[in-house]
């Protein structure tokens, strides 16, 4: 019923009555064969379209988890009767495949709904076309910033996006509430050195790094941005080396592996705490050969963490499902369907501006926390509401091949330990 | 300290640009083929290294060695399935062949890549490492990995250049880069000294790929890159000349380094392309080029 937009139907020139005629005909059929579907609309499939990064381990997870979200839903009923279907596009890591696919999704398959990517670049070249072609969007990982600015800038065309994930900025104040305990506090750390890639979610990630670190008592020495085509990060490492930081504070997503094998191979003494997506994975240890040992990042999840008592039973269902434990947007992925079909539920209809309207009162205990969204008058209308009420996120640290948690304290399973090559305090 | 630095560092990177460029050398000089699935057929060889670790659960040593078989393996399927068909068609006129090969060899290092990627994601690989630890080499600490991959990559070049030199077939393979109607007069199977070529083509590949899924690690977006540094050293240094694409390796891998530690780590590649566009002005037959 959405697509009740008739742009493309020309308004016929007045010329001869059996023209006038037969165009009347014509619109009686149009509007019969529209109000079918409006009849059959009570048994038809909400159809939630999913377009991800199929090849990359953290975007497999999102097709997946939101395939045993709806399986889920459906076993026990469906919404109103009425089944949900998840329709998947591979966007092959390009903005441009991901606007195909949405065209498709929007036009050809009916989607009522959109669940898109992890990459920041891909759902902003998305945001236009969710105003352009009125298609509610969820992004279960992507990070930066500007996704929720815009709506703000041009709330009546872009309100249909939502951002389903934390912003850069919430997510680097988390690493520094985080970084403020476990090594201000714990370890007396007082200088840090924050290390990012050169992408698009990790210019306001910086623009707070270098913000509240100091803040917490970490004097940033540089800020150094990687470029994501890095092979070899030895002259980094080497650079960082050299100005004698207590910590490197990361921001890095795309790249991943490669820093971290590295680090382990030069036994860079100096310990890495931040935002490391790859390190989510829990392929990740083998993915590093075990160089992972010591990192702590930023997580939403982890393996063995109750955030909510949502998360455990997610857990288990997507490892029995798929042989492997969901990537931090999986876990997000997951939620969306649920807090769609809710919305779903309580608009009443699939009409994306009602849709709209519900998403924005949703108050859904998700896998991750209690998903709220921050209003219209916000300058990031349709973020996540962080916070202990909401929101806190975790950090975790790889030991021995395990994910452990180790803030915040009231779910924390483990201790902070450090390879041996790491030297604590040792600027001081 | 800083010079230490960029000395040891750069010796390291050289030496497996030398590595990967010879065998890409070797095979141009001997059949005339620019192999541009070259960076895709060192992927395949880091990723089955890496799931046979992973998957199989071998040792390192094991994995390295399924790492190279594959490597030989791929290298072999390459010439039988698109290199040789082509070479002895009697539909494509023999002028237009060598950018038949190019595509064909090209678009099916693209199929790698993309195989890659479906079965294994787009994510990073490291193989583990056979040797770990760092040691102090002049005040820098040096991984023991980067001394052990340089110290292979030249033991394998003295064994290549053992073989081309010193064995019967070695020779044929040496003289077939010289003169092929020469070799063929000789009462030398032109085919063999091709299969011979791709043979050892693959191994060079395979180890050349392993050693660097130790040290640097790959991914299926490395495939293009990789091959566009194989191409560049071997056109710098002359195309077809061995001994040509040993020293441009060398030349690159230092500029890279000190790009790197001196200017950015993020423009790294770029001076060794800008002197390649100038040796093409200055010098378009490279270093040592014959042709």
């Amino acid at each position: 019923m959405k697509r009740s937009n008739k742009r493309g139907i020309a308004a016929p020139p007045p010329v001869l009555s059996a023209l006038a005629l037969s165009a009347l005909a014509l619109s009686a059929t149009v509007a019969l064969t529209l109000a079918t579907p409006a009849s059959a609309q009570s048994t038809d499939p909400i159809k939630i379209g999913v377009i991800a990064e199929a090849q990359a381990v953290a975007g497999a997870s999102i097709p997946q988890a939101a395939q045993l979200a709806a399986d889920e839903i459906n076993a026990k009923g469906g919404v109103n009767g009425r089944k949900i279907e998840i329709v998947s596009y591979d966007d092959h890591s390009s903005a441009a495949e991901a606007v195909r696919a949405f065209q498709r999704a929007a036009n050809e398959d009916h989607v009522n709904a959109v669940i898109a990517s992890y990459i920041s670049e891909v759902v902003l070249a998305l945001e236009p076309w969710t105003g352009r072609l009125k298609t509610v969007m969820v992004t279960p990982g992507a990070a930066s910033d500007v996704i929720t600015q815009n709506i703000a800038k041009d709330y009546d065309n872009l309100k249909y996006t939502f951002h389903g994930y934390l912003t850069s900025t919430s997510l680097a104040e988390e690493v520094c509430s985080a970084a403020k305990d476990l090594l201000v506090k714990d370890l007396h750390m007082k200088s840090a050195v924050v290390m990012s890639e050169d992408a698009a979610w990790t210019t306001p990630l910086d623009a707070e790094y270098v913000k509240c670190l100091p803040q917490i008592g970490l004097k940033v020495l540089d800020h150094i941005r990687v470029s994501p085509d890095t092979t070899d990060f030895t002259p980094i490492y080497n650079k960082i080396e050299g100005e004698k930081p207590d910590v490197m504070i990361t921001g890095i997503s795309h790249v991943g592996v490669q820093p971290t094998v590295q680090w382990k191979q030069q036994e860079v003494p100096i310990p890495m705490l931040g935002i490391s997506s790859q390190a989510t994975n829990s392929s990740f240890w083998n993915d590093t050969n075990g160089a992972v040992e010591g990192v702590l990042y930023q997580g939403v999840s982890g393996p063995d963490v109750a955030v909510t008592p949502k998360t455990l039973p997610f857990v288990n269902a997507f490892k029995q499902k798929y042989g492997n434990f969901p990537s931090y947007c999986g876990y997000t992925a997951y939620d969306e369907v649920y807090y769609i079909a809710d919305a779903i539920k309580r608009a009443g209809s699939t009409d994306p501006d009602k849709l709209v309207d519900a998403l924005e009162k949703t108050d859904y205990v998700g896998t991750i926390g209690r998903v709220q969204f921050k209003g219209k008058d916000s300058p990031n209308p349709h973020a996540l509401k962080v916070g202990p009420d909401t929101i806190t996120g975790l950090m975790l640290q790889w030991q021995d091949g395990k994910q452990v948690n180790l803030w915040p304290a009231n779910v924390a399973n483990g201790k902070l330990k450090f390879p041996k090559f790491i030297k604590v305090g040792s600027a001081d | 300290m800083l010079f230490w630095q960029i000395l040891i560092d750069g010796f390291a990177i050289s030496s497996l640009y030398a590595l990967g460029a010879t065998g890409f050398a070797l095979i141009f000089g001997v059949s005339g083929v620019l192999n541009l699935s070259h960076g895709a057929l060192m992927v395949a060889a880091v990723v089955a290294a890496w799931a046979a670790g992973n998957d199989l659960h071998v040792g390192p040593y094991l994995g390295a060695a399924i790492g190279v078989v594959v490597g030989l393996g791929a290298s072999l399927l390459t010439y039988f399935l698109i290199v040789r068909p082509l070479q002895s068609s009697r539909k494509i006129r023999e002028e237009e062949k060598e950018i038949f090969i190019l595509t064909a060899t090209l678009l099916w290092g693209i199929m790698i890549q993309e195989l890659i990627a479906y079965f294994y994601t787009n994510n990073a690989k490291t193989v583990a490492p056979i040797v770990q630890g760092v040691v102090s080499l002049a005040g820098v600490r040096t991984p023991s990995n980067e001394i052990f991959t340089a110290v292979v990559c030249w033991l394998v070049i003295a064994v290549l250049w053992l073989l081309v030199n010193r064995t019967r077939a070695g020779k044929a393979v040496l003289a077939a880069s010289m003169n092929p109607r020469g070799v063929t007069l000789l009462g030398i199977e032109l085919s063999q000294v091709y299969i011979a070529v791709w043979a050892i083509y693959g191994v060079l590949v395979g180890i050349a790929g392993v050693l660097l899924g130790m040290f640097l690690g790959v991914s299926s977006y490395s495939v293009g890159p990789l091959t566009a540094s194989a191409f560049s050293i071997v056109v710098l240094g002359g195309l077809g000349s061995v001994s040509g694409a040993l020293i441009a390796a060398y030349v690159v891998g230092y500029l890279e380094t000190l790009t790197a530690y001196l200017i950015s780590p993020a423009y790294r590649t770029i001076p060794a392309l800008l002197l390649l566009v100038a040796v093409m002005y200055v010098r378009p037959r490279g270093l040592l080029g014959r042709r």
